[in-house]
């Protein structure tokens, strides 16, 4: 059986800075993996390594067994920033259709199919009545809503989520982990997320990133772990978690 | 006024200024809503190098100007997509560039070279049935292209790295896009020429855009104003004996400037 993602002995550099280093990593199918770590750590780097947006300096990367530039349409992604055009005039309607030319090629309209499934996800996260809407006059989180649901409507075998809850209100932000842990029973799922209670509750894996992943194929971490990716004491992260990510000792 | 559509040379300008109107109100749409005016800006100055080269090699310049326009859109594009100068700076260099090489071209042609005005300044009334033709294949082949890669165009332009990611080959895309507008150009070159182009490639998308928030929409509304407009300019030009080309683009940013203004007055009001 393929991996869902495979990365071996990856280092990235932007000029001399080096921002990855020698990470490997392997997602099974269905595992739901949470990525913690500091600003700058490159969380946001290493995504873009797996989508094939970034080609690393060197090391193997692979998703869902090939080139990911070839296999990436069959993941949903939700970018931090995403880096859209905000004076571009199309509707949330159209934007979220968007996430099915994955399926519908060129030439091709949108069928009924790709309205059903745009029209679902705009309702799980009850955005469904701003469908007409135009993007650039929404609220940072609508906006995010909407960036989530042209994810999911990719009918996607890996979901990719760049801090997806930023700006979401805490209502919706339940409501969305509790989706994703649907989700997990068919799909993947890659998380950076810096709500420390909402990877301890939700996900099954955790990893830290801070240049070096550590990672351990389970959702434990040990101190050392976190000191080396934070710096700071650990106890800090420890604090007050529903369940703990770091280990007892 | 309709005694002169008896002249050949007025309904070729006519029939000119709505296929104009077709390709510049769809082409025009995506490049102020990709924001690319400096890059077509660019193009259109540099395919001067193409009038220059058609000149020289005694051919229809217009058939000098479509690989030439085209060539410097793929190298401008290129340019700016994957080396490390910025998309300004190529296109400022390369502008210039196609405009030198035509002035040495023209230099080198023995001889007076005519209508040299015309491609610089337009003159809608020198439009060939030949011509006529080029631009009517030009514009179908926008159109069927617009048509068969419109989802990819609009996902190009509203977010390139989720286009990328649900399976758009986006610098292809943007590539003939380029192309599309150098294509454009050639289209546009007799109606207003290469220094007025940019004017009549903006202006009827910008205007649209305050009307429909709906990016077909929007093209249909420009080729609206775009034939509009020409036609409203090429009448006054004709009236009045003065360039068409001018005209049209005056006529033009007139209503543009009034538009702008009651829009300034009626807001203040509201407010
Ligand atoms: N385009 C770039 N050019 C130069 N350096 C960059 C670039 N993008 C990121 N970096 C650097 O790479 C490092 C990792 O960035 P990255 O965005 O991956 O971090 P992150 O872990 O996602 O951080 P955050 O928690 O703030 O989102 C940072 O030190 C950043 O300064
Ligand atoms: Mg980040």
């Amino acid at each position: 059986m393929t991996e869902v993602v495979e990365l071996q002995d990856i280092w990235v550099s932007y000029g001399d800075v080096t921002v990855l280093e020698a990470v490997d990593l392997i997602i099974q199918d269905k595992d739901f993996l949470g990525i913690i770590g500091p600003n700058g750590g490159g969380k946001s780097t290493l995504l873009k390594v797996i989508l094939g947006l970034i080609t690393p300096d060197r090391g193997i990367v692979k998703l869902l067994g090939d080139n990911p530039v070839k296999t990436r349409k069959h993941v949903g992604y939700v970018p931090q920033y995403a880096s859209f055009n905000l004076n571009f005039p199309i509707s949330v309607w159209e934007v979220v259709l968007m996430g099915r030319m994955n399926t519908v090629g060129s030439l091709r309209r949108y069928g009924k199919k790709d309205h059903d499934a745009a029209q679902e996800a705009l309702k799980k996260v009850k955005m469904l009545e701003y469908k007409d809407r135009q993007i650039s006059e929404l609220s940072g989180g609508q906006r995010q809503r909407v960036f989530i649901a042209r994810s999911l409507v990719t009918d996607p075998k890996l979901l990719i989520l760049d801090e997806p809850a930023t700006g979401v209100d805490f209502v919706m932000q339940k409501e969305f982990y509790e989706l994703l842990r649907e989700l997990k029973q068919h799909i993947s799922i890659i998380m950076v997320s810096h709500d420390i209670s909402a990877i301890s509750v939700y996900v099954d894996k955790v990893a830290c990133l801070n240049r070096k992943l550590h990672y351990h194929n389970s959702k434990e971490l040990s101190p050392e772990d976190l000191d080396a990716s934070y710096g700071c004491p650990v106890e800090m992260l420890a604090h007050g978690m529903p369940h703990r990510v770091l280990k007892l000792h | 006024m309709i005694e002169i559509l008896q002249y050949d040379f007025m309904r070729n300008a006519l029939l000119t200024a709505i296929l104009a109107s077709i390709a510049c109100g769809i082409i025009g749409v995506y490049v102020v809503v990709k924001k690319i005016v400096s890059i077509s800006g660019g193009i259109s100055h540099a395919s001067f190098g193409g009038v220059g080269l058609g000149y020289f090699l005694g051919i229809n310049p217009l058939y000098g100007l479509i690989p030439f326009s085209l060539f410097s859109a793929l190298v401008m594009g290129l340019v700016s997509k994957r080396s490390k100068m910025s998309e300004d700076t190529a296109t400022g260099i390369l502008w210039s560039l196609g405009m030198a090489i035509g002035i040495i071209f023209i230099n080198l042609t023995p001889g007076y070279a005519p209508d040299l005005m015309t491609y610089l300044f337009g003159n809608i009334l020198t439009v060939s049935t030949s011509d006529l033709h080029v631009m009517l294949a030009l514009d179908a082949l926008i159109v069927v292209i617009v048509y068969a890669f419109y989802k990819e165009f609009m996902a190009m332009c509203f977010d390139e790295e989720f286009a990328s990611v649900i399976g758009v080959a986006v610098e292809r895309m943007y590539l003939l896009l380029l192309c599309l507008i150098a294509l454009t150009i050639v289209l546009l070159i007799k109606v207003v020429g290469i220094i007025l182009i940019i004017a009549l490639l903006t202006m009827p998308a910008t205007l649209s855009a305050h009307y429909t928030h709906n990016l077909r929409n929007m093209m249909y509304l420009s080729i609206f104003f775009g034939a509009f407009f020409s036609i409203m300019g090429l009448s006054l030009s004709y009236l009045l004996d003065i360039p068409s080309g001018a005209t049209i683009i005056l006529v033009m940013a007139g209503v543009y400037i009034i538009h702008f203004i009651y829009d300034g007055l009626t807001k203040k009001v509201h407010a």
